[in-house]
Formats: C-alpha cells, structure tokens, sequence
C-alpha cells in the first residue's frame, strides 16, 4: 500500500468512514438547494439573460456596435476569448499532470476544476463565433472541401491552428471529466430513490457495475487520457500566443510567448478554481475534503506561476531595451507609460506584486486573503491580455492612425454576460453532479486522512526503531 | 553504507583527465603557434580568403566554453533538481538525493574554469568569444564602432559583466553549500529541523535561480551573437540544462545501482526518473520549437540572423541534434516498460548526452569560431577531460556521506514508493 510520510498533513480531515465521503458528496444533489445558491443563480441568470441581449444585437445589426475602429480591430472580444480559454487550463492540469505525478490533493478539487475548464471554454469558443459577424457561416472554420464552396481555410494561419486546438483541448477535457464521473454518478444512482432520478443517473452512469475489471479498465483509460492531455495542457494556450507572437507587431512578437502564456494560463486557472472551491465548500460544507491545506497549496501555484509570468514581464521589458530594436523599445515604454499606462500597472500590481503575499503562511492559510488574491489575479490577467493586445495596436506603424479603443455598452454587456453564463452552468453542475470525485478520494482514506495517519504515526515511530 | 569508487575507475578518471589537460594544452598550443606551420588548413583557407577574424584562435577556447559550459549545467541542474525535491516535499525520492547532491558537489570545478574564461575573455583580452568585448566597439570614432552594440553597453561592459558573473557563481555555491551542511547535520539530529530549514533555503535558491538561469544564459551564451536577441532564450537554456541533469543523474544511479549500491532504489524510482527525461525532453522540444518557428514564421532580418549559419554551415549538427534530443528518446522511453528497464534507459540517455552537447555546442561555436569549427582534439580531448574529473569528484562525494539520508522525513515513503 502507498504509505504517507508523517511530515504531511492530513487530506480528509475527521474521523470519516467510506460511508460518510459517499452520504456527504451525494448530499447536495439529494437535498434542495441552500437560500444562498438561489441568490448567486438569480444573479448569474440575470447576467446570462443581459449578454444573449447583447449577442442578439451584435448578430443582428453587425460588429460595428462594438467599440473596435479601423486602428484597434481586435480588443475586448479576444481579450475575453484569451481570458475564458486561460482560465480553463487549471482543470485539466490539475487532473492530468497532477495525476501523472501522483498527487494526492488533486483529489478533492479535480472534478470541479475539470467542470470549471469546460464551462470556461465555452465561454471562449463563443468569442470567436460572434466575432465572425455572420454566426451562421461558422463552420468555414474548419477544412471544408472545395467543392463546398469557394473558400478554403488557410491553413498558413494560427487563428485555424487554434480552432483545432481548442476543439481537441474541448473534446479531451470532457471526455476525461466524463470518464472520471461515471463511477460517481453510478453511486448516485444506487442511491436515488425517485425513479426519475435514478433512470436519468443510470443512464448517465453507463450500467456501471464495478467490477474489477471495469475498475482496471478505468484506470488505464485514466492514465491514457491523462497522457493526451498533459501536452494539451502547454498546446492549447500555445497556439493561442502564436496569434498573437507569430506576427512582426511590436509587443506581440517575441518568442517567450508561448511558455508565458501557458503558465500565464495555469495561474488565473487556479485563481479562478480558488475563486470557485472557496465558495462552494462553503456552501455545501466540504470544508472536512477541501481543507486548508488544498487552499494553501493552490496558492502557492498561484504564486510560483504569478512569479514565473512576473519573470516574463521583466525579461520582455528587458530585452526590448536590449534588442536596439526602437520600436520594440517604444512598445514598451508605450505600455508602461503611454495613455493605457493604468492598465499595463494594474497587470502588474495584480500579477506580479499581489501573489507574493503568499510568501507568509498566515496569508495562504487565509480564506479570505485567497479569494480576494483570486479575484485580484484574474482581473490581473485580463489587464495582462488588454494591455498585449490593446496597446500594441492602438499606436501602430502610422502615427496619422493612432487612436485610443473604448467599449461599448455591447462589449461589457457581452463580457459580463459570459461570466454570468458560465456561474448559471457551474452552479447547475454543483447541485447535480458529484462535486468531488469520491470514487477516487475514497482511494486515499486509508493513507491520508487524519483518523489513519494517527495509526501512521504509531507505526512509522516502531519502524524506525527496527532499523 | 558508504560508496567507495573502485580502483579500476579511479585509474579512468585519472587517465581522462590527464587526456583532457593534455589535449587542452596542446590545443592551445596549436591555436597560438600551430597555424604557422601550416597544421590548420581550414584556418588558412580563410585568411587567403581574406577574412581577418577570431575564429582559429577561438577554437581551443570555444572548446573549453561548450564543455564547461555543458558540465556546469549538469552539476547546476542537479542543485535545481535538488531543491525542487525539497520545495515540493517529494517524498519518491529521497533515497537518491544524496546522488543529486554529490553530482551538484561538482559545480566548483565549472564555475571556475567560467570564471576563468570569462577573465580571460572580458579583462585580459586572450580570446575573443564575448564579441562585443572587442576594442572600441562602443566608440564611434574607432573602426570598431559598431551602433547596436553600442546601444547595449549599459548592460554588456566588463565590470558589470564580472560582477555578474560573480554573483551567479558565488551565490549558486552559497546554496549548495548549506543544503548540503544540513544534510550532513541532519544525518545526525534526531528531528527533521534539518529538512525544514532545506526546505526553506531551496525556496530562496529557486528564487535566485529563476532569475539568475535566465540571466546568465543571456551573459554568457546570448550576448556571444551579439546582435542577435531571443526572449525565450533562458528558459530555453535552461530546459537544455535540466534534462541534461536528471539524465546524468539516472545514469549515475544506474550505475550505483550495477555497483550493488542503492537497494533501497527499484525499478519504480527508475521510473519516474525515466519519466523526467521523457518528458523534459519533449519540453525541450517545445521550446526549441516555439522559438525557432517563430522567428523562421516572422522572418525579421535581425532574427533570422542566428539560424541562419546554423541551418546552413551547422546543418549537420543541428539536425543530429534534434533527432538525438526529441526523436530518440521519444521512440526509445515512450512505454511503461522500456522506462523501469536499465538497458533503454541508458541508451536514451546517451542520445540526450550527445544531443545537448550538441546543442550547447551550436549555441557558443557558430558566433565564435564560424565555419572554422570541427570535432576535433580540443573539442573531445576537453570532454574527456571532463568526464575523468568529474569521476574522481562525483566519486569522492559520494565516498564522503552515506549514500542514505536515513533521517530523512520521507524515507519510508520513498522506500514504499509504487507506481
């Protein structure tokens, strides 16, 4: 059996039983919702229902109801796209790549960071679409024969480069979320007592029956996906930096873009799983599976990404300086101090400068300390995409053009509504599904949870002395 | 139980090493009076071309550069390896730290033989591989004057520079130094204060180290094209450095281990270290990629510059390179079993050993001997030099504390391990 040093602190706090992690993970699907979940959907709704508003408008009359100009052709629409596409790379790190390293703790939060990255990518892919104008003609996208019709994609471009990579990173992450979820959702079906319910959670589970076999064949596929996945994780923000970096604009241009972005990615993908894990363990008393400890240890990934991407700020600014280059030079001090200078010190304030705080133990073991760094980083790192993408285009090649980029009513209402419809999707999600992989946490009751490690202890103590 | 390096491989050890110093003298020997004689034909060829340049008198010392170079990342990258397991409370490896922490033990002979390049380079003028150190590049009324270059002088000057240089060598020691003093105390104290305290001076280093990789990559190899300028460039050195690293390091392991050392070490250790290659190879890749395709996308003239000779006059080692790098071992460690046997493991390793060898090769020699480069005795007598010390080191540290920390916090853990 794995063993678990002493040193470390315990996963499942209490004296639980398998019984208890199946009775408290079933509960909030088999009980009605807490007053405060209806508030924060009420909210969430409300916010959707603005931004379908703003869809429909923007569909209807043309993109010339946003803010963009002939200078600034590209600002809040894939800054948000960058945004949503960024956040959903915690999901899929934490369930591949802390799986392929045997990481214990991934096991309380990996279902809904998981949950988390799909719901986010689709907020991104939806930036894409309505930024086409003619929503209808989406699927020229894709490499669509010629006899289709007159055009064919261009393959030259990693705009289509991303349309395989998000739809490959979408297609894997749900796959493996729904792999992981059979189990649990058979639990949920063995336990259902309305017939509906069980006949829609028997469906849901496949006929699960697990056997020995099925749970050897799961843990392959487990391990397999895992495997696909893991590049995914560095393919996906990847590409999307090639957007921007395989270009000759200042600023966007530089070859640290694609490991930047990546771990740019990780870090307001944790912030936003902090954000998210925070309220729900509240909410639905989990605190006893997503202790302290998970908090802390997503913060200091929150940190060490916020400083490696802190790294990248100063190794850019750097060798803008460095290259000779003058108008890498002037990108930069345009940044820092031209007219969106607020913006480029709020990305710095928020990414670099906050997470350092969680060099004290007493602040990343702080609750509320967390989900305020959490919320600061990701409004951080949507400054970081608006200040690349904004202030790069907003001064170009041509000083007659330059110009200044503001939204309209339609952009914000667009924005606010994604993350309206992204919190109506993860709250339905929270009240029926399994939020925490019990299947799997059970795996680790035995070696660390604080009830076993008491006996642990014990026995590492008489183990010693034999040798 | 306590390693003892066999009289048979000291006696290689010490027959490399007198080969190295051997080949290192005779090179430069040759490099100051050899062309005279008409012994370096290549050197000829090119001053009947006209070209006044370096390149010949370079050569011993590009040599010396790439091999020190290349033993400094692997005592380095043991050190960052080190840390990493402390920061991250590892608990699968702590039976092989010791072998990481006597492989980072080698890094004073590197650094000093850095030291010695870059005073002999910056300060006594004896070679020419930092370009920009050349005499009144910065002075717009010299021949030399060169506008970009001078542009960089607040940065690229000689005390600077020194200070610099100084600064990596010295505090990458410092750390090294007090996690291994308290591993040692720690063999000794009946807590693990010991390991907490490493653990916090392995976060301090990582800090330093993040910054420092970055820097010293850019000082000492970047600025040797001097013109030229890649953001990426440090993390891409550093990867390079990395997986350099862990595959010496599981050599040496599998080494210890054919040596009857090490039996709390099984295949499941082997594993995971064959893991690390695997993937930091691939990651090595991806930075290799990401930087060449796009600058080869954007096509600028002043980027373009650097992959130009080596996609030209450098082909062959640069192609041989990625193969070795990316292709092998993808094909050789991919599966489960090939990574707990020691036979695969060990011939991946040795393609990833040549291939970033190769690869720190075609980052110092194309801006500083050009097409005057070649594998010859200065090149390979140096390595072998190396190779020989770093044997009689690596071997004495090993020999100096018990090859397990017994009193290491995760050791049962480690002992357990099951994957």
């Amino acid at each position: 059996m794995h063993y678990e040093s002493s040193i470390r602190e315990p996963l499942i706090i209490g004296d639980k039983t398998y019984h208890d992690i199946t009775v408290e993970v079933a509960r909030p699907v088999e009980t009605s919702a807490p007053r405060s979940w209806w508030i924060v959907f009420s909210i969430s709704l409300f916010a959707f229902l603005w931004g379908v508003g703003c869809i429909l408008y923007t569909i209807g009359t043309g993109i010339g109801v946003w803010g963009l100009n002939k200078t600034v052709g590209w600002a809040w629409d894939i800054t948000n796209f960058v945004w949503w596409v960024g956040i959903g790379h915690a999901g899929t790190l934490i369930s591949a790549v802390l799986l392929l390293f045997r990481q214990k703790w991934r096991m309380s939060i990996n279902r809904s960071a998981e949950a988390m990255t799909i719901f986010s990518v689709i907020q991104a892919a939806l930036f894409p679409g309505i930024h086409m104008g003619r929503i209808w003609l989406a699927y020229f996208v894709f490499p669509i024969p010629n006899q289709f019709g007159p055009l064919w994609v261009n393959f030259n471009s990693p705009l289509l480069w991303d349309v395989f990579a998000i739809s490959t990173y979408f297609t894997v992450s749900l796959v493996f979320w729904y792999t992981g979820l059979i189990p649990d959702f058979a639990m949920l079906r063995d336990r259902a007592v309305r017939p509906v319910q069980k006949h829609i959670y028997s469906i849901l589970s496949f006929g699960w029956g697990g056997t020995a076999k099925s749970w050897q064949r799961f843990e392959e596929v487990s391990l397999v996906l895992a495997g696909l996945a893991t590049p995914l994780v560095l393919s996906v923000h990847t590409i999307v930096s090639m957007d921007f970096a395989t270009s000759v604009i200042p600023g966007w241009h530089t070859t640290i873009f694609p490991p930047y972005f990546v771990a740019g990615a990780i870090f307001s993908g944790f912030a936003m799983v902090q954000t998210l894990l925070i309220i729900m363990r509240k909410m639905f008393k989990m605190e006893h599976y997503i202790t302290i400890q998970h908090i802390e240890l997503m913060n200091i990934i929150i940190m060490v990404t916020g400083s490696i991407v802190g790294i990248a700020y100063i190794t850019e600014l750097f060798i803008a300086w460095y290259s000779g280059v003058e108008y890498e030079q002037y990108a930069f001090l345009n940044r820092a101090t031209g007219p969106y200078w607020w913006a480029y010190w709020s990305m710095m304030t928020c990414n670099v400068i906050s997470p350092q705080v969680m060099w004290f133990k007493k602040v990343r073991t702080s609750l509320i300390a967390s989900f305020v760094i959490s919320i600061i980083v990701n409004i951080g790192m949507w400054f970081e995409r608006f200040v690349i993408i904004v202030t790069s285009l907003h001064r170009d090649y041509l000083p007659s053009s330059w110009t200044m980029f503001s939204p309209t009513f339609v952009d914000i209402g667009i924005f606010i509504g994604t993350i309206g419809f992204f919190f109506v999707l993860f709250l339905l999600y929270a009240r029926t599904f399994p939020v925490i992989a019990q299947a799997e946490l059970k795996t680790i009751l035995k070696s660390s949870s604080e009830k076993y490690k008491k006996l642990h202890t014990k026995y590492e103590h008489s183990h010693s002395d034999a040798h | 139980m306590n390693f003892t390096l066999s009289p048979r491989l000291k006696n290689i050890g010490i027959v490399l090493l007198v080969v190295g110093i051997i080949s290192l003298m005779y090179s430069f020997f040759m490099a100051d009076y050899g062309h005279h004689a008409g012994h370096d034909s290549t050197h000829e060829a090119v001053h009947a071309a006209g070209h006044e340049d370096h390149s010949a008198h370079n050569r011993p010392w590009a040599a010396l550069m790439v091999n020190t170079f290349f033993f400094l990342a692997i005592a380095l990258g043991s050190l960052f390896f080190l840390a990493i397991q402390y920061a991250a409370q590892a608990g699968w490896s702590a039976g092989i730290k010791r072998v990481m922490e006597s492989i980072a033990g080698f890094l004073p002979i590197p650094a000093a033989v850095m030291f010695i390049i870059v005073i002999a380079g910056v300060v006594l003028h004896k070679h020419h591989i930092w370009h920009w150190t050349a005499e009144g590049i910065s002075d717009p009324n010299h021949p030399n004057y060169d506008a970009i270059i001078a542009g960089k002088t607040a940065y690229l000057n000689t005390p600077f520079f020194l200070i610099r240089t100084t600064v990596y060598l010295i505090g990458w020691y410092m750390f090294f130094y007090f996690l291994k003093k308290n591993s040692i105390i720690g063999e000794s104290s009946g807590n693990w204060e010991w390991w907490k305290k490493n653990w916090r001076i392995s976060a301090g280093f990582l800090v330093f180290f993040a910054i420092t990789s970055s820097t010293s990559a850019w000082d000492w190899i970047m600025s040797i094209d001097t013109h030229w300028f890649s953001t990426l460039f440090g993390w891409y050195v550093f990867a390079t450095m990395f997986v350099t690293a862990v595959t010496v390091l599981t050599l040496v392991v599998l080494y210890l281990k054919a040596e009857n050392y090490l039996e709390w070490v099984n295949e499941n250790h082997l594993h995971d270290l064959g893991k690390f290659m695997f993937a930091f190879s691939i990651f090595w890749t991806y930075l290799w990629f990401s930087q060449y395709m796009l600058i080869w996308y954007s096509n600028i003239p002043e980027e373009v510059t650097y992959f130009m000779p080596r996609y030209t006059i450098y082909k062959l080692p640069f192609l041989t390179m990625l193969a070795l790098n990316f292709v092998f071992p993808i094909l050789v460690i991919m599966s489960r079993t090939a990574k707990r046997i020691g036979g695969f493991i060990v011939i991946a390793g040795v393609s990833i050993l040549v291939g970033h060898w190769l690869d720190v090769f075609n980052m110092i020699m194309p801006g500083t001997v050009g097409e005057n480069y070649g594998f010859g005795i200065a090149e390979i007598g140096i390595f072998l030099g190396y190779v020989g010390a770093f044997i009689l080191v690596v071997g004495r540290n090993l020999a100096k504390a018990p090859l397990l920390m017994k009193n290491h916090p995760m050791l049962i853990e480690s002992k357990h391990h099951h994957i």
